[in-house]
């Protein structure tokens, strides 16, 4: 790889600044992507300004009856912690369901949140893509799309956003907490933290260089009894989404009062479907009711030449979810 | 009573691969040694128009930059001019490195980055800037599928009976076109090569299948005589046919070493060993199956193509195995192939067989279903009792009763014939069979013994343990037959300097290279048996050497182990410090009376998920029968490996071009998938040993690929119980169960 300067971080503050002074540093926390992508000449930081050391891992309990995910914290640390098996797990299935045992030891929530695309042209360097090198082209838009998006997209760029958690934490509501160079907190809804490429595809997410990722703040969740993270692949484990749903429910006497669809790998960001919500609330649990508001989520897509299947593939999958979330199956 | 032969037992080089005593190819280190990193083309066609190193030279710890401008040429000198690069001999047309400005295939290596860490070279390699010529290339097989000719080398494709004229009057008919898509081997172990000279001789550390051919090509590269290179290749990390030939990196580091008159290191990674090795070719195929109302098959034509590269042909003999396996009087089953700008395809474990039956076991199915005939039963109407192309007998075939107790032990009596007429709750079942096929090949083999009067011997032949469990089946062989324990027995191989045995492919390494051993042994034991009567009062007076047999330091009448001499004192009396025993095997001329091949029946229960389908293999029952098992532990290991990968093939494994820049997008293990764990769940493998007197002395044939030869079929056929859907077209993923 490139030759790049090395720093260790002493607190959150130091870190923020050292990125935001250097428009090719960047955070290295895990390393399960930032790594891999500089051996294939993908990303070209000239400086890593390494996290691990930052007191950020913690999951504490909010006020409000919330709980707080540290940054740093270790995929398997949080799916596996009794606050977020109690009250989230939904946040617990979709973190499993990605990438592999020793992966998840290593990789930390803040980092899952910035992986980057699993786009086949955007790994190789040889081939257009804007998000990689702006104004080359996207190879994808016209060429193998079979894992591309079906929503969103735009002539730039097709690819999606290949992460699992997400897609749990934006059906919880989450909200990602960042600071910036000169210390200030802000807080970014999950829906509005990743984009969708328009016309600036080499920008994933909301973030202002520099700025550090220091917490997910999950709001106080009525969906520890009727949720499911139902994630279709290539093969059984260890594969990206092809399609992915993250369902949740609150159901009071057979009525959902309130239900969360997102669908991951289908977009740049995970595609929430108000469509299918309002579909869903005030009505009875049946499979007739899911089948309409996954008709009405689908409804809008604009599939690609290879992954028209996404489409049936997307219904199906949400209802399949929803009948798990209402344990009708 | 066989002491070794037939007992299972663990590798006996099973502690040093997990302790990391074993060492492979990329892990050889030397003096001064310099590491090399391939820079890779980003056309499909044309030529190199500039090629600009000097930044590159610039870098830190960069020793030089190798281009096709400053690297010397490999081979006899006339040939450099043809295109592409190639040695004089017909046979070794494989591709050279930076030979020439011309671009063949899209991530061909246009440079060698040599710096004095990986990693600098590794980063300087991003420093070299290339401009192409482009011209108009073709990847895509189906685009030229029209231009597909016959091969020049292999039989040309004769028809048996008349097969046409048959199919016209067929009672029943189904016909299907079936495609596999380009598939790479992906062994877990990277392509590697260390290369050291020594004035004009040349050691070379590689993964190879096949020490012998690698030294044949370098000495060619070199014109150096064979003797001046040694080539050590003492394990290796799986392979499957990607290190059948010698591939272009061994002469492209021995090239830079000798330049730099300092050891190279060159190792690919996972992306060049896409375009560093050849690939099972993407083929099309074409079944028609003609039969009467009872199920007899009257006409089968299998028609095929695949691509080969535009400087070499390449073709897998798809067909070869449809025209043995079924009883038909008439036949047609010609195999072409196209030229594509690609690298030359190459075999990939089972290669042709596992194609080739895919397409012809899917269409039984479909004829079983035309016909209304259990597809079983339909496979026991069509058995073949002599060798349908020859007329010859078999040398041994149990194939049938591989047939039955598959489907004892699989409880297919109870399968309900309909599609989707079996359930697990929400999800559907399938059951599905399929026939395997392979040669019982033997090639010509040679083995040395040592064997010393300590009771210990050691053994010795070129052959190479890509994983089956070479080492631990020859010293098993060994000690069997030199009255040892395998303790006492050491066995070499993967190394030039140790006699020559053939490649480790086509599944007949223990019937070649063991049969050889077996012959050596018996040297010795008739060597110690004339020294035994050179003694007036010997014991053993009058016995041939057939009569007697080596037994924990004895040499003793087979007939009367009273009547015996101990070895060691033999040999001390004689002065004797060691009996050393040269033997090379061949296939017998009895071969030839018979048709020899290994049979299997396999049995697979899918469970369907039929709103997002996904495909799991829940149940898989494997039988064959490839005449004796030597060591049954890795035997089984073998055949539970070949139905893995056959998972792998009917629902995973594809590799997939960008036909407009004719570049493969998928050249890593994210995108490329293979099986993993959760996609395996209850695997059975069954043998039904033959007793061949015929194939070669130890009466075994080969197993390697025959395990995985009818799997991806009888996952097809399967599915196609469960869903009612025909896949014709692998890998079966579940967009297309939608
Ligand atoms: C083989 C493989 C399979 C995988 N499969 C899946 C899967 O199925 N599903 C899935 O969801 N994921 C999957 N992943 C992705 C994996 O989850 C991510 O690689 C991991 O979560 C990244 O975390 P990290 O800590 O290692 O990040 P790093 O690699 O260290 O960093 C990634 C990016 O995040 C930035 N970053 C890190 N921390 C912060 C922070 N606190 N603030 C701001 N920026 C930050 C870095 O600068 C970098 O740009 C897979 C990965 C691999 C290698």
């Amino acid at each position: 790889m490139r030759p790049f300067k090395y720093t260790r971080a002493s607190d959150a503050a130091a870190a923020a600044r050292a990125v935001a002074a250097n428009p090719d540093a960047r955070f290295l926390a895990g390393g399960t992507n930032i790594l891999d992508l500089m051996k294939e000449d993908v990303e070209r930081p000239n400086e890593l300004v390494d996290l691990t050391r930052l007191k950020l891992a913690e999951i504490t309990t909010a006020p409000g009856g919330g709980v707080s995910i540290g940054a740093l914290a270790k995929n398997t640390d949080t799916a596996n912690h009794p606050l977020i098996r109690k009250n989230y797990p939904l946040l617990t299935q979709a973190i499993v369901a990605g990438a592999s045992g020793q992966l998840r030891n290593m990789a930390t929530n803040g980092g899952n949140l910035m992986q980057r695309t699993r786009c086949q042209y955007f790994y190789d360097t040889a081939m257009p893509c804007n998000k990689r090198e702006p104004g080359t082209g996207c190879g994808a838009r016209e060429g193998l799309n079979r894992i591309h998006a079906i929503f969103g997209w735009s002539e730039k760029c097709v690819a999606t956003y290949p992460g699992d958690m997400a897609n749990a934490l934006y059906a919880l509501e989450a909200q990602v907490r960042v600071r910036n160079a000169s210390g200030r907190e802000r807080t970014i809804p999950i829906g509005e933290f990743h984009r969708l490429p328009g016309d600036t595809p080499e920008k994933d997410n909301n973030l202002e260089h520099g700025e550090l990722i220091v917490a997910i703040d999950l709001p106080k969740s009525n969906f520890a009894n009727n949720y499911y993270y139902l994630k279709v692949r290539d093969r059984a484990s260890y594969a990206f989404a092809l399609v992915a749903v993250a369902a949740a429910l609150e159901i009071d006497r057979d009525i959902i009062r309130q239900a969360r669809v997102v669908m991951g790998s289908v977009a740049h960001k995970p595609w929430r479907s108000q469509e299918a919500e309002a579909a869903l609330s005030g009505r009875p649990a049946s499979e007739e009711n899911f089948r309409r508001a996954a008709a009405a989520a689908l409804a809008g897509a604009k599939p690609l030449a290879h992954n028209a299947y996404k489409v049936e593939l997307g219904k199906r999958a949400i209802v399949r979810a929803l009948m798990r979330a209402a344990k009708l199956i | 009573m066989p002491r070794y032969i037939g007992k299972e037992m663990s590798r006996v080089d099973g502690v040093a691969k997990v302790t990391g005593r074993a060492k492979y190819a990329a892990e050889f280190r030397a003096p001064n040694l310099a590491y090399g990193f391939i820079v890779l083309g980003t056309v499909a066609k044309g030529a190199i128009k500039s090629i600009d190193t000097r930044e590159a030279e610039r870098a830190p710890g960069v020793v030089r930059v190798f281009t096709h401008v400053n690297a010397p040429k490999l081979g006899p000198k006339a040939s450099h001019e043809q295109a592409p690069p190639r040695a004089q001999e017909e046979q070794d047309k494989s591709f050279r490195a930076l030979q020439s400005d011309k671009i063949y295939f899209n991530m061909q290596p246009v440079a060698l980055v040599v710096a004095e860490t990986y990693e600098q070279a590794r980063y300087a390699s991003r420093l070299v800037k290339v401009t192409y010529n482009a011209e108009k290339h073709t990847t895509d097989t189906e685009a030229v599928r029209e231009r597909a000719r016959v091969p020049k080398q292999g039989p040309p494709p004769k028809p048996r009976g008349n097969p046409e004229e048959a199919m016209k009057n067929a009672a029943v008919k189904v016909e299907g076109e079936y495609r596999i898509p380009i598939e790479h081997h992906n062994p877990m172990e990277p392509h590697a090569a260390v290369a050291v000279w020594d004035g004009d001789k040349l050691t070379i550390f590689d993964k190879s299948q096949e020490v012998y051919n690698v030294r044949k090509h370098l000495a060619s590269s070199f014109n150096i005589p064979e003797t001046n290179v040694q080539v050590i290749s003492p394990y290796v990390g799986g392979a499957f046919g990607s290190s059948l030939r010698p591939n272009y990196y061994p002469s492209l580091t021995a090239m830079a070493a000798r330049e730099l008159k300092r050891p190279v290191k060159v190792v690919y990674t996972r992306t060049q060993m896409f375009t560093g090795h050849g690939h099972r070719p993407y083929t099309i195929q074409r079944v028609a199956l003609g039969a009467e109302r009872n199920g007899k098959l009257t006409a089968m034509i299998h028609e095929v193509v695949h691509n080969t590269s535009t400087f070499e042909e390449f073709s897998d003999n798809t067909t070869g195995f449809t025209r043995q396996v079924y009883a038909c009087p008439n036949l047609h089953a010609p195999l072409r192939i196209t030229d594509t700008d690609l690298n030359t395809p190459t075999w990939m474990r089972a290669p042709g067989a596992v194609s080739g039956m895919f397409a012809l076991e899917s269409a039984m199915d479909e004829l079983a279903y035309a016909l209304k005939i259990d597809p079983l039963e339909l496979r026991l109407i069509n058995y073949a009792e002599r060798d349908p192309e020859s007329g010859k007998p078999f040398s041994s075939k149990a194939l049938r009763e591989c047939y039955r107790l598959g489907a004892e032990k699989f409880g297919w009596k109870n399968r309900k014939f309909e599609p989707r007429s079996m359930r697990d709750g929400r999800l559907l079942v399938g059951w599905g069979t399929a026939t395997g096929i392979w040669g019982a090949f033997q090639m010509p083999a040679t083995a040395r013994i040592t064997f010393r009067p300590n009771g210990t011997a050691h053994v010795a032949s070129a052959t190479s343990d890509i994983g089956p469990g070479t080492y631990t089946v020859i010293t098993m062989i060994a000690a069997e037959y030199l009255g040892l324990r395998p303790e006492q027995v050491e066995f070499e191989l993967g190394d030039s300097k140790f006699p020559r045995a053939p490649a480790q492919g086509g599944s007949w390494t223990t019937a070649s290279v063991g049969s050889a051993v077996h012959g050596a042994a018996l040297a010795v034991t008739a060597r110690l048996l004339e020294f035994a009567n050179r003694e007036a009062n010997s014991p053993l007076k009058g016995a041939l050497a057939a009569d007697v047999e080596m037994l924990d330091g004895r040499l003793r009448l087979k007939s009367d182990a009273s009547r015996f001499v101990n070895i060691a004192e033999v040999m001390k009396r004689n002065s004797l410090n060691e009996i050393t025993e040269t033997f090379e095997s061949k296939p017998s001329q009895e071969r030839r009376n018979y048709a020899t091949l290994a049979h299997g029946a396999q049995f697979i229960e899918v469970k369907v998920d039929p709103d997002i389908g996904q495909v799991r293999v829940t149940r898989a029952i494997e039988v064959t029968a490839c005449g004796k098992i030597i060591n049954p532990k890795a035997s089984h290991s073998q055949e539970i490996g070949g139905v893995v990968w056959g998972i792998g093939m009917a629902l995973q494994e594809a590799t997939e071009i960008d036909h407009r820049f004719g570049r493969i997008m998928n050249p890593n293990l994210q995108h490329y998938h293979v099986p993993v764990n959760a996609d395996v769940h209850m695997i059975e493998t069954i043998f039904v040993e033959e007793d061949d007197t015929v194939v070669n002395p130890l009466g075994v044939k080969g197993m390697g690929e025959l395990g995985m030869v009818g799997i991806p079929a009888a996952i097809a056929n399967a599915v196609f119980h469960a869903t009612g859907k025909r896949i014709r077209e692998l890998p079966i993923t579940p967009d297309k169960l939608l």
